[in-house]
Parts: C-alpha cells; sequence; structure tokens
C-alpha cells in the first residue's frame, strides 16, 4: 500500500505537472486528497508493521502522518482558493500542485522510513518542490529567496550525508552495514563513539534546516516569507517535524550511548541560541510572515529543550511539535486573507483588522494566544511541561532566561498582533477592500480548536502512541 | 597511487586558494573530477562491475567534463568578470587552508581506528572545511557555488573511504551530485544570471524583515 500510495502520488503530480485544463486539475487535487486520507486510514491500520522494508509504521511516524493530513487537506483547500483569486496562467498552476503534491508524499514517506538514507532521499525530495513552491511567483524577491533556499538545504543535505558516512563508519567494527535504525539500535554497543559523534554532530547540523534551529534556520525565514501562505503553512509545520523526526531518530540511538549527555549539551545549546535568535528578530520585525516564521524558530528551540531535558519533556516535546503544526499552519492560512484586504504583509500598512473581517481577526487573535502557550490553549500544556521538565532536571538558571526571552516574545508578538486587529492605518482606502467569506476561516477554527482539544483532553489513544514514541528513550 | 592521487588533491585545493582567475577554479574542478575517477578506479575492488561502471562514468562525464564545460559556459553567457574577488587577500587564505589541513591531520592522528585509511578522512574532510570557507569568503554567486561543488567531492572523497563495505552510499553520493547540481546550476544559476545582470551576493540582500 505505502508503494501504492507513493507511485499514484507521484502520478498525480505528473499528471498535474502536464494537464491545462481547470476541472482535470480540480478532480486530481481531490483525488490526491483522498488518496492521502485512504493512505493515513491504512497506516493506523498497520500500526507497527514494515511495509516495503524501507517503512515502519512507528508511534513517531504515524502521529506526525495523521497530522499532516489534517494539515494537507485545509492546505489544498486554501491553495485553491488562492490560485483562482490571483488568476493564475494554468503552467503555474499546473506547476503549483504538482509540487505541492509532490512535497506531501516525500513528507509523508519520509516520516515512516526506518533508514537513514531514506530519510534522506525523501528529505532531498521535499527541497526540489518545495524550491518550486518558493519560486511560485517568478519575481526578483522570489528569486533570491528560493536561491538561498536550495543553496543552503543543498549544503545541509550535503551535511547529513556526510554523517550518515561518519554513523557507517561506527557501524564498521560491529561488522554489520545495514544502517536501518533497527540494526543500528542492536547493535548500539559497538558503535565507535568518535564517529558516532561526528556523526550525530553532522547529521543534526543538516536537518536544522529543516527543523529551523541556529546554525540552518535563515534559509526557511525567507522560504516561508516568499512562498504563497498555503505552501508557507506547510513549510513552517509539517515540513519543521520532518526535521524533528530526522534529529529524533538519530538522537533515540546516541541515547542509548555514553555519549547521551554529550548529545544533550549540543541540543540545549542550539536550542537555547535560537530562542535567542528568535526573540532579538522578533521584537524588530515588521513583516507580519517572518514574524510567524521566526515564532517557529522560538518553538523549535522550546521542543528541542523538552528533549534534553528529558524526563517528562520527551513527552511535552512531542505533543508541542504536533500542537504548534496545528496553531502555525492555521496562523499561515489566515495570513492570506489578511493580505487579500490589505494588500500588504508590512505591519505600518496592516490595522484595525476586525472592523474589515471580524471571523478572520478572532483567528488571529485565537492564535496569537494558542502561539504565546496563553492558557487555554493546548501549548500551554506542553510547554509548561516542558518547563517542569527542565525544573526538575536542575536547570534553574536555563529555565530563567528562557522565561525571560518568551515574554520578550510575547510582549513583541502581542504588540504586532493587536495593533493588526484594532489600531487603524492612516490613509487607507477602504472602498478598496473586499468582502471576505467567514466560511474560508473555518478550517482554521478547526484546526485551532483541535490544537486546544489535544491539549487539555488529549484522547488516551493519542497519549498512548506518544508515550510509546518516546519509551525507548533513557528516562 | 591512491595516496598520490589524493596527495595531488589536497594541492588543488592550496592551488585554488591563490588563484586569481574564475577559469583556474573550473579547470581545478575538473582536475579534481579526474583525480576522483582514477581513485574509484584504484579503490573500489570489491563492487559489482556494472555498478563500478556507473560511478566511474559519473565522474569523469559529469565531475571532470560536464559541470566544468557547463560552468564555463555560464561563465561566458552572464558575462561574469574573471577575477574572482575575494574579501581577504590570497596570502591569507593560503595560510587559513593550509591550517584547515594541518588542523584535520592533528585530528585524524588522534583516531583509534583501524577500519579507514586517514588519508581519505584527512582530504575529505579539509575539503569540507575548504569549500566552506571559498563560499564565506568570495564575492561572486559562481565561486559559491563551485565552493559547493569542492565539497561534494569531499565528500565523494570519503564516501570511496566506505564504498567496499556498502557500494549503495557512494550510490547515494552520486545521486546528491546529480540532484544538487542539476537543482543549482542548472536552474538557478541560469535564472539568477538573466534577473541580475551582475552576479553578486550583495545583490541578493533585498528580504528583510521590516
Amino acid at each position: 500500500m505505502t508503494g501504492i500510495y507513493l507511485i499514484s502520488a507521484f502520478i498525480i503530480a505528473g499528471l498535474l505537472f502536464v494537464n491545462r485544463k481547470t476541472l482535470f486539475n480540480n478532480i486530481l487535487v481531490i483525488i490526491f486528497g483522498l488518496v492521502q486520507i485512504v493512505f493515513t486510514i491504512y497506516a493506523c491500520l498497520n500500526y507497527k508493521n514494515v511495509v516495503l522494508q524501507y517503512f515502519t509504521i512507528d508511534s513517531l511516524g504515524l502521529l506526525l502522518l495523521m497530522t499532516l493530513s489534517i494539515i494537507a487537506i485545509p492546505a489544498l483547500f486554501h491553495s485553491y482558493i488562492y490560485i483562482r483569486r490571483h488568476d493564475e496562467t494554468p503552467q503555474s498552476r499546473a506547476i503549483y500542485f504538482s509540487a505541492m503534491v509532490f512535497l506531501i508524499a516525500s513528507i509523508s514517506a519520509a516520516y515512516l522510513a526506518n533508514h537513514i538514507a531514506v530519510i534522506w532521499i525523501f528529505t532531498e525530495m521535499t527541497t526540489l518542490s518545495a524550491s518550486m513552491l518558493i519560486y511560485h511567483h517568478r519575481n526578483k524577491l522570489a528569486l533570491e529567496g528560493t536561491w538561498k533556499y536550495v543553496f543552503i538545504c543543498a549544503i545541509s543535505i550535503t551535511f547529513v550525508f556526510i554523517g550518515i558516512l561518519f554513523l557507517s563508519l561506527s557501524l564498521q567494527a560491529s561488522g554489520s552495514n545495514d544502517l536501518s535504525f533497527a540494526n543500528l539500535m542492536a547493535n548500539k554497543d559497538k558503535l565507535n563513539p568518535f564517529w558516532l559523534r561526528l556523526a550525530f554532530l553532522f547529521i543534526f547540523t543538516g536537518f536544522t534546516a529543516k527543523l529551523g534551529l541556529v546554525p540552518m534556520y535563515t534559509a526557511g525565514i525567507d522560504a516561508k516569507d516568499k512562498a504563497p501562505a498555503p505552501a508557507g503553512a506547510l513549510l513552517a509545520s509539517v515540513l519543521m517535524n520532518l526535521g524533528f523526526v530526522g534529529i529524533f531518530r538519530t538522537y533515540t540511538i546516541i541515547a542509548q550511548t555514553p555519549l547521551f549527555h554529550w548529545a544533550n549539551l549540543i541540543i540545549f545549546i542550539a536550542a537555547f541560541l535560537s530562542i535567542f535568535v528568535a526573540t532579538v528578530y522578533m521584537t524588530k520585525v515588521l513583516n507580519i510572515k517572518r514574524m510567524f516564521a521566526y515564532s517557529g524558530i522560538e518553538h523549535m528551540g522550546i521542543v528541542m529543550l523538552g528533549i534534553a531535558a528529558g524526563g517528562i519533556g520527551y513527552y511535552a516535546a512531542i505533543l508541542h511539535i504536533i500542537l504548534h503544526a496545528f496553531v502555525k499552519s492555521s496562523l499561515f492560512f489566515q495570513f492570506n486573507q489578511l493580505y487579500r484586504t490589505f494588500q500588504s504583509k508590512s505591519m505600518p500598512y496592516v490595522g484595525n483588522y476586525f472592523k474589515y473581517n471580524p471571523a478572520g481577526a478572532i483567528v488571529l487573535l485565537l492564535g496569537f494566544i494558542s502561539a504565546t502557550a496563553m492558557p487555554p490553549s493546548g501549548l500551554f500544556v506542553s510547554e509548561f511541561l516542558i518547563f517542569r521538565s527542565l525544573f526538575e532536571a536542575n536547570y534553574i538558571i536555563l529555565l530563567i532566561v528562557v522565561l525571560v526571552l518568551l515574554t520578550i516574545v510575547i510582549w513583541a508578538f502581542g504588540k504586532n498582533i493587536l495593533k493588526i486587529l484594532f489600531i487603524p492605518v492612516q490613509g487607507l482606502d477602504e472602498t478598496k477592500i473586499p468582502k471576505i467569506n467567514p466560511w474560508e476561516s473555518l478550517t482554521q477554527y478547526l484546526l485551532l480548536f483541535t490544537a486546544v482539544w489535544f491539549g487539555l483532553n488529549p484522547p488516551s489513544i493519542f497519549v498512548q502512541l506518544i508515550q510509546d514514541a518516546v519509551k525507548i528513550l533513557p528516562h | 597511487m591512491t595516496n598520490v592521487l589524493l596527495i595531488i588533491f589536497i594541492i588543488s585545493l592550496l592551488y585554488v586558494s591563490i588563484a586569481n582567475r574564475i577559469i583556474t577554479y573550473v579547470r581545478v574542478l575538473a582536475l579534481q573530477g579526474f583525480i576522483l575517477f582514477g581513485v574509484t578506479y584504484l579503490q573500489l575492488q570489491s563492487v559489482q562491475t556494472w555498478n563500478l561502471v556507473l560511478i566511474l562514468l559519473e565522474t569523469i562525464v559529469f565531475k571532470a567534463i560536464a559541470v566544468p564545460v557547463f560552468l564555463s559556459y555560464l561563465i561566458k553567457r552572464n558575462k561574469i568578470t574573471r577575477e574572482t574577488e575575494p574579501y581577504l587577500p590570497h596570502f591569507i587564505s593560503l595560510i587559513i587552508i593550509t591550517l584547515i589541513v594541518v588542523i584535520t591531520v592533528l585530528l585524524a592522528n588522534s583516531i583509534k581506528d583501524t577500519h579507514l585509511d586517514k588519508i581519505f578522512f584527512i582530504v575529505s574532510l579539509s575539503t569540507l572545511f575548504t569549500g566552506l570557507y571559498f563560499i564565506a569568503s568570495r564575492k561572486k554567486i559562481i565561486t559559491h557555488v563551485m565552493g559547493y561543488l569542492m565539497i561534494e567531492n569531499g565528500v565523494f572523497v570519503l564516501s570511496l573511504a566506505v564504498g567496499n563495505e556498502m557500494p549503495n552510499l557512494v550510490n547515494l553520493g552520486i545521486m546528491l551530485d546529480v540532484f544538487a547540481s542539476v537543482l543549482i546550476l542548472g536552474i538557478f544559476l541560469n535564472k539568477i544570471g538573466d534577473v541580475f545582470k551582475a552576479v553578486d551576493v550583495d545583490q541578493l540582500s533585498n528580504l528583510k524583515d521590516y
């Protein structure tokens, strides 16, 4: 079935690429949505099975695959609205949808891969398809963003490859040469620590380009800024989760070896620097999309703090990354309507949104409350648990500094969002502002509601899946 | 013989660091392609024949001929000036690259692993850092791309070190080569040449936070 899924997704992507008819395009996109749903259901039914030798449907993969499918359907829907509003040529529409289908299929496959090289291959494919989405508008700025994204991702992917080579050197002492995670785990005592150390450094650095941590986060910011907002929603949520999968699966191996504490130290440094960098930029940023992107960097920093702190932090990190995907994608979906209202994404030209589109404004308000982890939101629970894990692991000073930084983030984020919502703009021509159908905000409400529901009152099967995903880590 | 080739490879890095013209970079990349062809032929003994032929073809056709030819075509077509325009003088570049090589040699000496021929490790790691240094210290986009191609050559050397045990990793490296080169060179350098007339990184600074 995984094979059928991948082949049919790639065939649909190919057909979308060559097709120029509107009706046929819409039918293909709907078919892909159905294929994605069917595949997710199939994955649920085949939980814990190995399919096609290189894919294992494990807890983490299944959780993130479900997250992806929940976000992919509104992403396709908003893409449809986006393309229709912009009077795109059939050609650019074809490239857009083809790249998006390709991206979603590659991410799904990468989530489930049980072999580091297979994850690597599908990560390469996501770079390819994401660059097509970023270059959608074909102007100078889009080209600049795409160029930076492609170049930095190419270097990061080379880094991951070097890491894989070091991993294979590390495994040589054990006499086997199978780089699947199961085999690495079986030979965990025979791994050569010197090579393993280098391997983790390179793999971690490489995947930070997708995850959005220091040092390689820069490319992602430009990408989310220049990509059309529905595509940006995917880049800012599920594609970041892909980087997390790559790092987390390598981390589960290294956590079984004496290098565990060293790896935690590396993650602490990268995570703290990410939160710091995100805070600094958040206070200055005037571009709304980039502000959302920097908020993503901050959240990934928090997630990795949870991983490094251990204990309840593992559980909270995975909960946080799933809830963050829901919240951040709904903010990006909403951004599109905001842009249609004001024809600008720069803070000085945007304001008093409540007057023009109340339904959308409430989404922004709720999204802000969720993204800053204020109480009714589900992220509050996960962030609170991460802080508790830091406290229990005796990182008090780090915790205090992070809390101060997060307060600054809340201030900066709140200042900007409240300006968007309530403060009128001087000299805005109100006759040009279009009326926006409130039903277009429905999917955002559903996503935000899911984030609250899964955070405050998670279904027991959801909790079991997360606990199963982290039970292999030392507690 | 492998060692001789790999030492020539390292010398080519030092030569690039003081090169004044872009075309020298292209020639060195071609030379590295030929060296990799030789190393592959000598090193990969226990790989299946058809796989070996594929890898050899990739080094000679792709690395040694196609990419350099395409690069010189791009230089002509986009009328890129001949100087490399480094931010630092050549002499300092030479010292930095020498330091990189020395540090990797020292690092390699601390390894106590009998499975690996250390010279592969030294060559690949110093090529990696040299490539990163070129990317950081040169002004033109095309020299950035050449720095990246150099990194790929270094990675290829490392994959040869484990190539006899895991030939699939060498194939993956080839995939990386083809993928990244086609994506970076083919599509975007072409486009960037059309859109940004003088191909400097200074022009790629319009994406801002405000």
